[in-house]
C-alpha cells in the first residue's frame, strides 16, 4: 500500500471536510442549488459527507424565472432523490414586491436582480452560512476568494479585508446578521468537475450535452431562442448542434457549438478548449473587466 | 493516477515570478485565449511594453489600479502526471502574512532570485518562512540566466551562498535550477544554453518530486469533526465519528484511546460514502465507528493508546501576527482554533521577536505587530491535543482570532509544552 490518493480523491476529501466543518460550526446553513453542474457536484459531495444521515441543511434555488425547463425538471427530481428540503427564492416575487425593478430592453437580464433576492432569502430564513459552488479557476476575482468568505450585515464582500486562511483551519466566526459563504469547490477546475462527474457517474441536466437547438448570435455567443429574450433587428435564428458549459439565467447564458454527447466526449472537449467557460458563455461577466468583483461586493454568489 | 501538488511561489515582480507562472500556465495550456486577450488589451491600454502576465492573477480592481498584488492568488494547471495548485504570494516586505498563508498548505516552495543580483534580503526571508512553515521541499530558481550569458560561475556562486544560509534553517530537500523564464530555458524543457547543468527542468522536478512520504504516517491522529447519528430507523444504531485523518494510518481492529476522556475501544469500521475501507490515512475524510459506546463529541481526538499527542493547556509556539488593527501583547486574550477544537487563549509570555532577515532574536520586546514573528507561551482554557509542528503540520498548527472583531489575527506553529 503506497498511501497515495488521486487528485480527485484529495479534492473530494477536502470538500467533504469543508461541508462537515460548516455543518458543525453553524446553526442554519443552506446549500445554494441551481441544477448547474457545479451545484450538482456540490449536492453529491454534501450527501457523501453526511451519509448515512440525511442532509443536515436545506437546498435553495435562487430562481430568476428564466429557466431552461430541462434544468427545473432535473432540479426537482434530484432534490427529491436526495431527500432534501428545497427552498425557492424567487426573483419574480422580488419584482412583484417592488424590491427590485426589472431591466428593460432587448438585453434585459435578471442576473443582477438575483443578489437582492438571495440576500433577502438569507435574511428571511436567518441562514448563517450559504454553500456556493464558486471555483477559483472561474474568474480572477474568485481566484482570491476564501473558502470561508465573510459577508457583513449588508451581504457585502470586502476583497481587501479578507481573513487570512491557513492550513485547513477555517474561521467561521460572525455576529448576528452577518454570514459566511462557504466554497467547497474552491480548488477544483472545470476539468476536475467533469472528471469527477465521469468517475462518480453523476447525472446532469441534458442541456450539458450536445443537442439541436434554435439559437441566434449576439455578442459572439449563441443565445437560445425562447420566451425570455427579444431578438433584435438583424439577429437571425438558426438551428445548430450545441451544448451548454454553464447554466445560468436563460437570457444571458450562451451555448457553444459542440457535438460532445457523452461525459467522456465533453472531457475531451474541455481538455482541448482554449476559452474559459465564463468567457465563452456568460454575458453577465462581460459587462466590464471587474464585473464579477463588483457583483460579488454587492453580495452575488 | 494523477496526484495533487501544492506549491507556493515567492519573489517580486522584478524577479520574473509572474513571467515564470505565466509560462508554466501557458505551456501547460492553463491560460485561456480569452484570458490572454483581456490581459493583452489591458497591458496595451496601460502602455506596458510587454504583455503583463501579472494581470492574469491580479484581478481585483485595486490591484490593477495600483499595479500591486495584495493577496494570495490561487492558480491551477495540470499535466498528465500531476495536478498543481499554485499559491502565488506577493513579494513585498509587508506581505509576510501572505507568504505564511501560501506556505501553510504547500508541499513545495519556489523561491526566485535574479541571477544578476544574487541573493537579496527578500530571498533569504522567503526561504526562512518556507522553512518555518515546514514546507517539505524548497526550490531555488536562479532566473534571468540569459542576462548573465548562462554563466555557470554565477549560478554556482549563488548556490554556494544560499546553501550556507540554508544550513541555519530546517530545510530537508533543496534543489537549485538555473532558468530563463522569459525564454523558457529549463522551465518545461532542458535548456540547450546551459549544457553544464545536469539537473532536470523545473516542470519535470514539479512532476516528479517525491511527496508521498511528506505526510506523517506514523502518529495516528483523528480529530473528531462531526458526529453522524442518523435519525432514520434504518440506521438506528449507527454512530460514526466523522473527520479528516490528521496523521498516521488507522485500521479496523486497532486499539484506540479517546481524548480527553481516556476511554479505550477498538475501531469497528472505517466508513466512507463509497463503503468501508481497510485503512485510512491523511488526508482522507472518513467516519469511524467504535466497538463500544462512549460519549465522544467534536473536538475530541482519537489516537493509539501507545502513541498519544501532548495534552495540555500551556503551549509554546512561534506566532506570526497578521493584523494591522492590533498587536499581540502579553496578557492578551484571544480565541484559538486548533484542529477541530476551539478555546480561548491567554498570552502569558512573549519571549522574543525574530528578525526574519537576519534570524536574530530580539529579546526586549513587548508586542508583535503585523507581519512580525515571535515565540510566545499561551495558556488555554481547555487542554489541547497537540504535536510539535515539525512533526505534524495538522496537529501542530492553530489560528488566533480577535474576539471583538472575529478577524483571524495570528497563525501559530507549536514548539511543545511550555517548560516550567
Amino acid at each position: 500500500m503506497d498511501y497515495e490518493l488521486s487528485h480527485l480523491a484529495t479534492l473530494e476529501a477536502e470538500s467533504i471536510h469543508i461541508f462537515r466543518e460548516v455543518a458543525a460550526e453553524f446553526e442554519r446553513p443552506v446549500l445554494l442549488y441551481s441544477g448547474g453542474k457545479d451545484s450538482v457536484v456540490m449536492l453529491h459531495l454534501a450527501l457523501k459527507a453526511f451519509m448515512p444521515c440525511s442532509l443536515p441543511f436545506p437546498v435553495m434555488h435562487v430562481d430568476t424565472g428564466h429557466n431552461f425547463p430541462e434544468v427545473i425538471e432535473y432540479r426537482d427530481a434530484a432534490v427529491e432523490r436526495a431527500g432534501a428540503r428545497l427552498v425557492i427564492a424567487s426573483v419574480e416575487e422580488s419584482i412583484r414586491l417592488g424590491r427590485v425593478v426589472e431591466e428593460t430592453g432587448p438585453r434585459a437580464s435578471r442576473n443582477r436582480l438575483q443578489t437582492t433576492t438571495l440576500l433577502d432569502a438569507i435574511e428571511e430564513h436567518r441562514f448563517d452560512a450559504a454553500f456556493g459552488g464558486g471555483r477559483r479557476d472561474e474568474e480572477k476575482a474568485r481566484a482570491k476568494e476564501r473558502v470561508f468568505s465573510f459577508r457583513d450585515e449588508f451581504g457585502q464582500w470586502d476583497p481587501k479585508n479578507q481573513r487570512p486562511e491557513l492550513w485547513s483551519l477555517y474561521n467561521g466566526r460572525h455576529k448576528q446578521g452577518e454570514h459566511i459563504r462557504a466554497f467547497p469547490l474552491s480548488n477544483w477546475t472545470e476539468l476536475d468537475i467533469w472528471q469527477y462527474i465521469a468517475a462518480e457517474k453523476i447525472e446532469l441536466p441534458t442541456i450539458y450535452y450536445a443537442h439541436r437547438r434554435q439559437v441566434f448570435r449576439r455578442d459572439g455567443m449563441w443565445l437560445a431562442v425562447g420566451p425570455y429574450v427579444t431578438m433584435m433587428e438583424g439577429e437571425e435564428a438558426v438551428e445548430l448542434t450545441v451544448r451548454y458549459r454553464t447554466v445560468g439565467d436563460a437570457s444571458c447564458t450562451g451555448a457553444v457549438e459542440s457535438t460532445a454527447a457523452t461525459v467522456h466526449e465533453v472531457i475531451e472537449e474541455v481538455a482541448a478548449t482554449r476559452i474559459t467557460e465564463r468567457g465563452a458563455t456568460r454575458a453577465d461577466d462581460r459587462a466590464t473587466e471587474a464585473a464579477m468583483e463588483d457583483r460579488k461586493k454587492e453580495g452575488y454568489f | 493516477m494523477a496526484e495533487l501538488l501544492r506549491f507556493a511561489t515567492a519573489g517580486s515582480v522584478d524577479d520574473g515570478k509572474s513571467t515564470l507562472i505565466g509560462r508554466l500556465l501557458y505551456d501547460s495550456k492553463a491560460i485561456f485565449e480569452d484570458q490572454l486577450a483581456a490581459v493583452e488589451a489591458t497591458s496595451a491600454s496601460r502602455g506596458d511594453e510587454y504583455t503583463n502576465l501579472a494581470l492574469l492573477t491580479d484581478g481585483l480592481r485595486a490591484e490593477r489600479e495600483q499595479g500591486i498584488t495584495i493577496d494570495v492568488a490561487y492558480r491551477y494547471f495540470a499535466t498528465p502526471r500531476r495536478k498543481f495548485i499554485i499559491a502565488d504570494t506577493p513579494g513585498h516586505i509587508q506581505y509576510t502574512r501572505n507568504m505564511v498563508t501560501g506556505c501553510s498548505t504547500a508541499d513545495l516552495a519556489l523561491v526566485l532570485v535574479d541571477a544578476r543580483h544574487g541573493l537579496v534580503e527578500q530571498s533569504r526571508r522567503h526561504a526562512f518562512l518556507a522553512s518555518l512553515l515546514r514546507v517539505p521541499h524548497l526550490v531555488l530558481c536562479v532566473n534571468k540566466m540569459d542576462l548573465v550569458d548562462y554563466d555557470q560561475k554565477v549560478f554556482d556562486e549563488i548556490c554556494t551562498e544560499f546553501r550556507s544560509f540554508a544550513s541555519k534553517l530546517d530545510v530537508n530537500d533543496l534543489t537549485f535550477i538555473p532558468i530563463s523564464a522569459l525564454d523558457g530555458d529549463n522551465v518545461v524543457n532542458r535548456s540547450e544554453n546551459m549544457p553544464w547543468y545536469e539537473g532536470t527542468s523545473l516542470l519535470h522536478h514539479l512532476e516528479n518530486v517525491f511527496i508521498a512520504s511528506d505526510r506523517n504516517l506514523i502518529d495516528a491522529r483523528f480529530p473528531v469533526q462531526y458526529v453522524l447519528r442518523p435519525m432514520q430507523s434504518a440506521h438506528h444504531d449507527y454512530r460514526g465519528y466523522a473527520g479528516t485523518i490528521a496523521g498516521g494510518v488507522l485500521k479496523p481492529g486497532d486499539d484506540v484511546i479517546v481524548l480527553p476522556s481516556g476511554f479505550t475501544s477498538t475501531i469497528a469500521s472505517i466508513d466512507t460514502a463509497d463503503g468501508p475501507v481497510d485503512e485510512a490515512f491523511p488526508p482522507m475524510s472518513v467516519s469511524i465507528r467504535l466497538s463500544s459506546e462512549i460519549d465522544i463529541s467534536r473536538g475530541d481526538m482519537i489516537c493509539r493508546p501507545t502513541n498519544q499527542p501532548d495534552i495540555g493547556q500551556d503551549i509554546d509556539a512561534m506566532v506570526c501576527w497578521m493584523s494591522e488593527a492590533s498587536a499581540l501583547a502579553t496578557g492578551a486574550k484571544l480565541a484559538i482554533k486548533h484542529t477541530t477544537r476551539s478555546a480561548r487563549a491567554l498570552v502569558k509570555n512573549l519571549h522574543y521577536r525574530l528578525d526574519v532577515n537576519t534570524l536574530h532574536r530580539e529579546n526586549d520586546v513587548t508586542t508583535l505587530a503585523l507581519n512580525e514573528i515571535g515565540r510566545v507561551s499561551l495558556r488555554t482554557t481547555v487542554p489541547l491535543f497537540f504535536d510539535d509542528y515539525r512533526r505534524n503540520r495538522e496537529t501542530g498548527s492553530f489560528i488566533l482570532i480577535d474576539e471583538a472583531t472575529n478577524a483571524t489575527v495570528g497563525a501559530g506553529m507549536i514548539l511543545g509544552p511550555t517548560q516550567s
